[in-house]
Parts: structure tokens; sequence; C-alpha cells
């Protein structure tokens, strides 16, 4: 009977010793680098896939589950999860992973932002207090936000702390090398106009030295309308563009139409990892993202 | 003014360079030592509190609510991409709670009946004579309900705080106020105040939140005008630890309101129970299902009866009053993003019983069956119902603006046994119906406008078909949406 108890909680002891970071990250991107960092010492859940509106997904119940269970969230920030994500916080009964605790992590709070508005006013459409929130798709964020990451999960997970070091560190080498390779890889895109279907692609352009010269939404977050679309192909004529880019959870609709009557190439790009089947993994997107543009400029 | 003054030494002291003395030119030297000290010392400071500035908003916590539009994080030198908002929260005004504002009014065509109810159940609007006495159902042509004011923030790290206050003609309504624990962990959540309670799936949504532009049926004979039970008190819920979503809550409350009455007592005067379960089907399907229960008392709960020879007469009922709730969700999405194309069922059932007394008087003092000589007289009788109904609805958006929904409802007044006062009192049974159909069209997530033909057959005798026209707008802070 002895031994039975004492198997029982040496057993329970060692499972909680076995069990995982739980990371719970809002976006795929953030999730495959939890992974890439974590590597098997992570259990990594992403609440959203390539094909979701990270804006417009709503607090279901699966969610909160998940939530509940989480050690670490790691979130985009700056507004992006806003219609959804404070809910699930606050229903997840959670306290580990509340904005203000080691448990919660914004990647948007660790770098500069783009585009972040002088005056609030939603006449400008849905616009982010603090910036553009997309900021994944310049890979030197990737960078910054691994960093920080590495640091929190062996702040929360001490006895791996060396191995989430260790995850960064590799990571962070290959990383430095892909990106001087991409860089050089798509040093002809370096000044090509585009049109976006929205400010998905803010961090991405500037990146590259790519110029955006207009947007398929007449404001941020409102669905293209006709007449929008025209003056875009009225513009065509003074400030042309070379090709029209939509993340894959964009409709098509709006750029193969402006596509169809321009000729200019309607680029679907992964946005985020899973967005195509080549984005596998962050350095898969990067490869993708490169290779479709490449593709499109030419 | 110094600055000047500086600058009018130098420009006088270097004209007259030639002709300067040794003492001249020590004075004018001392002049400049003194401008340069000045000016060290100016951006020494302005150095220093560029420093404060940075350490201040590193070590700043992430903002406290992501709902607030906070001072940007923590870039670590303003550049000319990441300039800080104008309005950036500054000082004591950044702690100002996230306010928003909901702006919600219609045009209503329908059949002018007097006191409109519901055929075989009590009205929970009580007693009153006066036109339009149930507010919002029976209100004509143009109006505006009320104007729903929204304030929240976190309190601290271990609480937050909501009030949701209606503003109508000559009265502020405290809607909501409660506050909701932050840092209690173990998937537990507590809750205290005024709140909408837990139970059933549409009690805890306001109107703005609702896919038509009214309340089902079956709501409104449950909790009558507001269609929503609310009460003071505190909720306990917990969410267990399992891949699949359950989630337990319990309240205790004043139960003031229907089908309770207010009582003046100590301990609770309602409670209730309920339990959540959820998850997903694939990448593309998610659903709730919950099962709700609502005891509470009425103590001399006043409603309108007809007696048997049409005349009115006051039915007081005290008693125990218990409901159950079965809820559904599903919702419907390609590839689980609900921007462009989705799809929500929702239903819901409720059987109620009610055991106590009815006493049956007349407070016209014009004589009834109860109080045939009109002096005063009353009787009083055993009084148990079970009743009960049902609503189904299914709302599609087929673009990213437009959603078209169908809704039937159908409640039954079920068996009401007045006991001997069946004899002074008509007991309506009657299965009252209602099918809607609406279609609404958003400008963005903040801006919707509705249309919707119902044909409502709550009233026996009586086919009302109505037309609502609606708009519901909200300003402000970008609250999240419940499931």
């Amino acid at each position: 009977m002895k031994h039975l108890i004492f198997g029982f909680f040496f057993g329970l002891t060692a499972t909680f010793a076995q069990a995982d970071l739980k990371v719970f990250a809002t976006v795929p991107e953030w999730g495959a680098l939890a992974q890439e960092i974590g590597g098997s010492k992570v259990k990594v859940y992403n609440a959203t896939n390539a094909f979701q509106d990270p804006h417009r997904i709503e607090a279901k119940p699966s969610l909160l589950a998940q939530a509940r269970q989480a050690n670490l969230l790691i979130a985009a920030g700056a507004d992006l999860e806003i219609g959804w994500l404070p809910l699930v916080l606050r229903d997840s009964g959670n306290a580990t992973i509340q904005p203000g605790r080691p448990g919660y992590l914004e990647a948007a709070g660790l770098v500069n932002r783009l585009e972040v508005p002088t005056t609030l006013d939603r006449a400008n459409g849905d616009v982010h207090a603090a910036g553009n929130p997309h900021i994944h798709l310049d890979p030197r964020n990737v960078l910054k936000v691994g960093e920080a990451l590495a640091a929190r999960m062996a702040e929360l997970d001490a006895p791996n702390a060396a191995a989430y070091q260790a995850g960064y560190q590799s990571f962070a080498g290959k990383w430095q090398a892909a990106m001087a390779r991409w860089q050089k890889e798509a040093a002809p895109l370096k000044g090509v106009p585009v049109l976006v279907h929205h400010a998905s692609f803010a961090y991405l352009l500037k990146w590259l030295g790519m110029t955006e010269v207009g947007a398929l939404e007449p404001r941020p977050g409102i669905e293209p309308t006709s007449g929008h679309l025209s003056n875009l192909l009225a513009r065509q004529q003074t400030l042309p563009a070379r090709m029209v880019l939509r993340a894959a959870y964009q409709q098509e609709g709006p750029s193969q139409w402006i596509a169809g009557k321009t000729g200019l190439p309607a680029v679907l790009l992964p946005y985020t990892v899973g967005g195509t089947p080549e984005a596998k993994d962050l350095f898969g997107l990067f490869d993708d993202t490169v290779q479709r543009l490449l593709k499109g400029a030419r | 003014m110094q600055k000047s003054f500086a600058m009018a030494a130098l420009l006088a002291a270097s004209c007259g360079a030639n002709a300067a003395s040794d003492a001249d030119l020590a004075a004018i030297r001392a002049q400049i030592d003194d401008m340069k000290k000045t000016y060290e010392q100016r951006i020494a400071t302005l150095e220093q509190k560029l420093v404060q500035a940075e350490t201040q908003a590193k070590t700043a916590p992430a903002p406290a609510a992501p709902a607030a539009p906070a001072a940007p994080a923590a870039p670590a030198a303003p550049t000319a991409d990441s300039r800080p908002v104008a309005a950036a929260a500054t000082g004591a005004s950044g702690f100002n709670p996230e306010v928003s504002l909901i702006l919600q009014g219609q045009y209503k065509n329908m059949k002018d009946v007097a006191e409109r109810g519901i055929t075989g159940f009590v009205s929970a609007g009580g007693h009153d004579h006066a036109a339009g006495a149930i507010e919002g159902i029976s209100k004509r042509g143009f109006s505006v309900e009320h104007t729903e004011l929204v304030l929240a923030a976190n309190v601290d790290p271990y609480w937050r705080g909501q009030a949701i206050l209606a503003l109508a003609d000559g009265e502020v309504e405290v809607e909501e106020a409660w506050f909701q624990s932050l840092a209690i962990g173990h998937g537990v959540g507590l809750k205290g105040g005024r709140m909408r309670s837990g139970i059933g799936y549409l009690n805890e949504q306001h109107p703005h939140k609702w896919d038509f532009a009214d309340a089902p049926l079956m709501y409104r004979a449950m909790f009558g005008e507001h269609a929503s039970y609310a009460q003071d008190g505190l909720q306990l819920k917990w969410l267990a630890p399992t891949p699949v979503f359950l989630e337990f809550g319990a309240e205790v409350g004043r139960g003031a309101s229907f089908p309770g009455t207010d009582r003046n007592r100590n301990g609770a005067g309602a409670a209730a129970v309920f339990a959540h379960i959820g998850g997903d089907v694939g990448v593309s399907n998610e659903w709730r299902a919950g099962l709700s229960y609502l005891k509470t008392k009425a103590s001399a709960r006043g409603a309108h009866f007809e007696d048997i020879n049409g005349a009115e007469a006051l039915g007081s009922f005290t008693g125990d009053s218990a409901t159950w709730l079965a809820d559904f969700v599903w919702k419907w999405s390609p590839n689980g993003n609900p921007k462009y194309r989705n799809f929500k069922f929702q239903t819901e059932y409720f059987s109620r019983r009610e055991k106590g007394d009815l006493t049956c008087s007349d407070d016209e003092a014009l004589g009834n069956a109860c109080d045939p000589l009109a002096d005063g007289s009353s009787v009083s009788s055993h009084y148990k119902t079970r009743q009960s109904g049902w609503y189904a609805q299914g709302v599609f958006q087929f673009t990213p603006q437009w959603r078209a929904g169908l809704r039937y409802e159908q409640l039954d007044s079920g068996t009401r046994d007045f006991g001997v006062n069946a004899a002074n009192l008509v007991v309506d049974s009657y299965r009252p119906k209602k099918a809607s159909v609406m279609v609404d069209y958003s400008w963005s997530e903040f801006s919707r406008v509705r249309l919707q033909v119902a044909q409502d057959k709550s009233m026996q005798g009586i086919t009302d078909n109505q037309l609502t026209l609606q708009y519901v707008m909200s300003l402000g802070a970008h609250g999240a949406h419940k499931f």
C-alpha cells in the first residue's frame, strides 16, 4: 500500500516534471518561432491559421479551453486581436497569462512600428492606435521578438533556461544567414511599386525597399468598393504599380479585378506560416514570399 | 532673453574686437563661459529627461488593457516611422477607462394593441394601465429606445470593472455594474455587482449584439421587457483544465427582478447554476451547448388577469419559480475565417414551473368575480403552472457586409392550475408563435442597419405583421465580442 501511494506521487511529480511549457500563440508566425526556440521543451497551440483574418475571429470555446492551460501567451499586439483576445484572457481564469504578467508577451511592443497614426479617428477606418501590427514580415523584427521570447521562456521555465537560450542562438545563426540570402535574392525588388489589399505588408515592403502605391481597401478594415478600385485603376496611368499583393486569408476578388483590368500579376503571399504549401515554417515563409515577389516582378 | 543678450554681447564684442582692452576681453570670455555653462546645463537636463522617459517606457508594464488605446509600449527611440500618437495616453488621463457609446434606434410599423403581452403568460411588466406600459415593445413609429454607455477598465492587477448605463428620457438605468477577477487563476472567475446572469445563451448579450431587432418571445415571457435576467449578486465560474471547453458557474443574488420580486430579506433571493460545453469540429465549425437552472421566489407579484366576465382583476402570486434553460449554438465559416462568409445557428428552450398561492383582488374597486360587491374582498387559491417555449434561428453572412436571417419561435402556455380561482379568472390556453426574417448591412464592424419583417401571433386572435428598420452604431473603444 505504502509503495503504491509513493509510486502514485512519484508518478505524479514525474508527469509534472515532464510537463512542457504550454505556449498559446494568437498567430501562426509566433507559434512557429516559439517552436524554433523551444523545440521539444514546448507545446505550442496556434489560435489562428493562415487562412483566418486575425482581426476577425471570435472568442470561441476552444480558445478559452486552450488559454486556460497556457503558461505563456504570445500575441501580435498593437490591437490586432482586440476583437477577441481580451475576452479570451479574462474568461480563461488563467492569472499567469494576463497582460502585465510574465506569461503575456506582445510582439509589436518589442519593435519600432510603422504607420503609427497621429490622430485617432475611426473615420480613417479600423486604425490601430499603436501602429501597424503586422510586424513579422520584416525578418529583423522576428529576431528581436525571438530574443525576448527566449528570455521569457527561460524566465517561466527556469530548469530549461539554457535550452531556450541555445535554441534561440541556433535559430538566430540560421536566421542571419537566411536574411543575407533573402536580401541578396530580393535585390531586384528594390523600388518596385505595388498595390496591396490591406496594409498587411508594410514591414515587408520597407525591408525590401519596395514602395506601396495604394491599398485596395479604401480605409483599413473597410472592404474594397468598386469606386475605390476604379480610382486605383485610373491612378495606374500616373503612378503605375507592378503587382497586386494579398495575404492568403484575403479575398481574391478585388486583386483579380485589378489584375484583369491592368494585366498586372495578382500575387498571393503566404503572409504567415501555413499560408502556402511552401511556407511550412518561418524560413519557408520568407523563402516563398521572396520567390513569389520575384516571380511577380518579372 | 538671456540668449539674445548673450548673442548681442557676442556681436558687439566681435565688432569692437580691435579696440578691446584686456579687461574687455576677459569680460567677454566670462560671458561666453556663462553662456556655455547655461547651455550645457540645459542639454544635461534634456538628456536626463530623455533617459527617464526611455526607462519609464521600458519598465512600464505592457498596456494594461489591450482594448485601451494605450501608449505605444516601448520603441527604444522614436523614429520617423513610429511616432507616438498625438493623443497618446500621458499623465493621469491615460488611466481613463475605455468608453463606448451605443446608438440604437428604430422605425416600427405594427398594430396598435393596448397592454401588449403574450397570451397565456403573466406579464412581467406588472400591472400598469398606462399606454405603452411595456417600453420598447409597444412603441410604434420612430423611437430611440435607450442609449448605452459602457465604461470599463482594469482596476488594478487583480480586478477589472465595467458599468453599462442605459440612458433614456428622464432616467439613467444601471444595467450592469460589476467587478471581475483577473488574478485568481486555476480557471476560477469571480464576478460581483449587478450583472446579467450567465444562464442561457442570449441572456448576457445586450440588444446591440442581437441578430434580430427584438428578443425572442421566450426571453420576454421569461424575464420581461429587458429580455434578460439581471440581478445584484455574485457569480463564480470555473473552467475545467480540459482540451474540451467545459465551464461551470453558480450565482446568488438579490433576485429582485421578474419572475421573482424584491422581498426585503437577508440571504439570497435567487440562485442560478449553469454548465457549458463546447469546442471545434474540424477547422470550420465551432459549437457551444449549455444547461442552466434559475430558482427564485416571488412575494405578491402582481399581474393583470381577466375575470370570467371580461372585467379586469389583479392576481398576486406568492411562491417559488424555477426555470430550466437549454441552449445550443453552432457556427460555421470556411476555414474558420468568418470575415467573408459565415453561418450561425442558435436555439434555446426553456421550461418554467411556478408553485404557490394566487390572490385575486380588485384594485380598481369596480367589482369583479373576486370582489363582486366592490368592497375590497379577495379570493386566495392554490397556483401551479408549468410552461415552456423555444426558438431557433439561422443567420447567414454571404458577403462581408450583408447578412440574412430567419427565426421561428413558439411558446406553450402549458398547464395552469389556479385552484378555486379557476372559477373566477380566465385561464388562457394558447401557443404563441412568431416568425421573423431579417436582412442587415454593415458598413464596418461599428455600424449596421437592419430591416426585419415579422408575423407575430403572440396574442390570441391577433396576427400582427410587423416591420422594423433599425440601426446600431458603436462609438469609441472596440469591445470584444462573446462567442
